[in-house]
């Protein structure tokens, strides 16, 4: 008995295809003295508390520190913001709260 | 008739052509006319069921339906006249004076009937179809193919793959993808929308994809394209919502004509199960979301509970039995225009009032219930659909109580006194700033309340969907044209 199918059964593919390729990740600072580090607030309640605190951590060890705020929570940060991070930053902090 | 050329399409050699299959008896009644034009003129006959038929014409075998498929053959016998590889004239059945017209002959068949219908072609074969666009036209799709282990499970695949809502999926073949892309006017290829969140371009056959595996019928697909559209659009913030962790998702509500045409139900069970198109149309717009969007719950979908309505939530207004405006028309549509609301909304909840008779007590009934929406204390910071139902429509009809009266009265009626609402109050922490102790707030913004009638004939019911964080910072409801 041959319960092979004759035809191979295709079907297509219901995702949005995004390339499995991995971006690799950007080289550990070895050092924050003299480097830029972006906070990012989401403006969810109290993150600025959070970002407070490790914004004096961080200006302790030399770092420099940029504060960035997303305008609300519920969306994704605008791309001009993220363009604005990249270009300014060395490295990014975003801070999720409640 | 001029066709559009096409490098798929087999050419016609010039000159007649007659597509012909041994099964139809009108062919073989013309079999004999077919030897005497191939006599007199040449005559190229193509048959697609016996290459042997006719006997005495040396025929080309179009039993794969090739040459009839791509020249649009409905009947046979068809006569075609070609002139420089184009169709120019073109005669179905048999009749005298036409094949007579068409072949510049006269004296055809003098034995034959004037005139006999012919049968349908077979590359018409309403079971045959599927399989000869699969295999003429799978070349306008564009997703990446996914081959199956010989003994894999198709159902099963589909689950491993990751595509599943939780329920089985219909497979999306090819041959069921071409049939529901029949139900669009619109392009394979064009973008409909960029879904979130992982803001990928989706295509009208990605959309396609997904309404088949959530089971929808072809003729549903302009609404499911609508819903798409709707949903990923700033306003509705299809991010947002998914990645909320409040238990809100897309709820779609039909108007205009459509909701007829392709079955709908509006009545009994309406936010329950058992029709078709609204059990998959909402489970389409999921699925899409899930699989285009990447947003899938435990990542993206941070739901603390989510509700079963994000498998599907869709229905339809019953627009017959209101004595109001649809919630289409209240938002801006054209009357008799089919339209998707797309509402951010949580699970239906019930609202009893049996006893009611004036429209002043239904509506503090009403009124008493939205109050309690999220939480009492909490206000303006929600939208609600409101459902009402026909029994409980009538005391407003009857009373002669406009759509906009209600809304008017409900909101008169959800004025609060800010002491009710602050921290504390009624022993409990939740609620508002002090700083609000001596205003009094609106429970809902204004144009926060959207009505909308359905549900089934007995029962002196209604029922609100309370909604997710409104306004520009959350989400807002949006009302999408259905183009075919």
């Amino acid at each position: 008995m041959s319960d092979v199918r004759d035809e191979p059964r295709v079907l297509l593919d219901p995702t949005g295809e995004r390339e499995l390729a991995t971006r690799p990740r950007l080289p550990r600072l070895e050092s924050l003295e003299g480097r830029t580090v972006g906070l990012l607030d989401i403006s969810k309640a109290r993150g600025d508390l959070f970002l407070d605190r490790l914004e004096s951590h961080l200006r302790d060890r030399g770092a420099n520190v940029k504060r960035y705020r997303k305008p609300t929570f519920t969306k994704p940060a605008p791309r001009d913001l993220r363009q604005q991070i990249a270009v300014e930053c060395d490295a990014m902090v975003e801070a999720l709260a409640d | 008739m001029l066709l559009a050329m096409d490098a798929s399409r087999p050419p016609l050699p010039d000159g007649l052509v007659a597509i012909v299959k041994r099964d139809c008896p009108t062919c073989v009644l013309v079999a004999p006319v077919l030897v005497d034009l191939a006599g007199r003129t040449g005559l190229t006959v193509y048959t697609q069921d016996d290459p042997t038929f006719p006997d005495e014409v040396a025929s080309v075998d179009d039993t794969d339906l090739s040459v009839s498929y791509h020249h649009d053959i409905e009947a046979v016998p068809t006569l075609l006249r070609v002139e420089g590889g184009r169709e120019v004239e073109r005669a179905v059945g048999w009749h005298r004076g036409d094949w007579e017209a068409l072949t510049r002959e006269d004296s055809l068949g003098p034995e034959l009937p004037e005139w006999r219908p012919g049968c349908g072609s077979r590359s018409v074969d309403p079971d045959l179809v599927p399989k000869l666009r699969a295999r003429f036209e799978s070349g306008t799709l564009h997703a990446r193919r996914v081959a199956l282990a010989p003994l894999e499970d198709e159902i099963e695949a589909a689950y491993q793959r990751g595509w599943s809502d939780g329920l089985p999926l219909v497979p999306p073949t090819e041959e069921r993808v071409l049939a529901m892309l029949s139900g669009t006017t619109r392009k394979p290829d064009e973008v409909v929308a960029v879904v979130p969140p992982d803001l990928v371009e989706c295509s009208v056959e990605k959309v396609a994809i997904n309404a088949v595996m959530a089971g929808c019928a072809p003729e549903y697909l302009p609404v499911v394209l609508a819903c798409v559209e709707a949903a990923c659009t700033d306003t509705f913030n299809m991010h947002g919502l998914l990645a909320t962790t409040m238990p809100t998702a897309p709820v779609i509500v039909v108007n205009g004509p459509i909701r007829r045409r392709i079955g709908m139900n509006s009545g009994m069970n309406v936010f329950g199960q058992g029709n078709r198109a609204n059990a998959t149309i909402g489970r389409a717009l999921q699925l899409v979301v899930r699989n285009v969007g990447g947003g899938r719950p435990g990542e993206v979908d941070r739901a603390t509970f989510g509700n079963p309505g994000k498998l599907s939530f869709c229905f339809a207004e019953d627009e017959e039995g209101s004595p109001w405006t649809p919630l289409s028309t209240d938002l801006g549509a054209q009357p008799g225009v089919d339209t998707v609301t797309l509402f951010p909304g949580e699970a239906p909840r019930s609202i009893v009032d049996q006893l009611a008779r004036d429209p002043e007590s239904l509506a503090r009934t009403l009124a008493a219930n939205l109050r309690t929406l999220h939480h009492p204390k909490l206000v303006m910071a929600f939208d609600v659909l409101l459902a009402i139902g026909p029994e409980h429509v009538r005391v407003f009809r009857e009373a002669g109580w406009s759509k906009a009266q209600l809304v008017e009265r409900l909101h008169a009626l959800l004025q609060i006194p800010g002491v009710e609402l602050v921290r504390g109050a009624d022993g409990m922490a939740e609620g508002l700033p002090e700083a609000v102790k001596d205003a009094t707030l609106p429970k809902f913004r204004p144009g926060g309340i959207l009505v909308v009638h359905c549900g089934g004939g007995a029962g002196l019911f209604s029922a609100m969907i309370g909604g997710w964080v409104t306004g520009e910072m959350g989400s807002q409801p949006v009302l999408q044209e259905i183009r075919p």
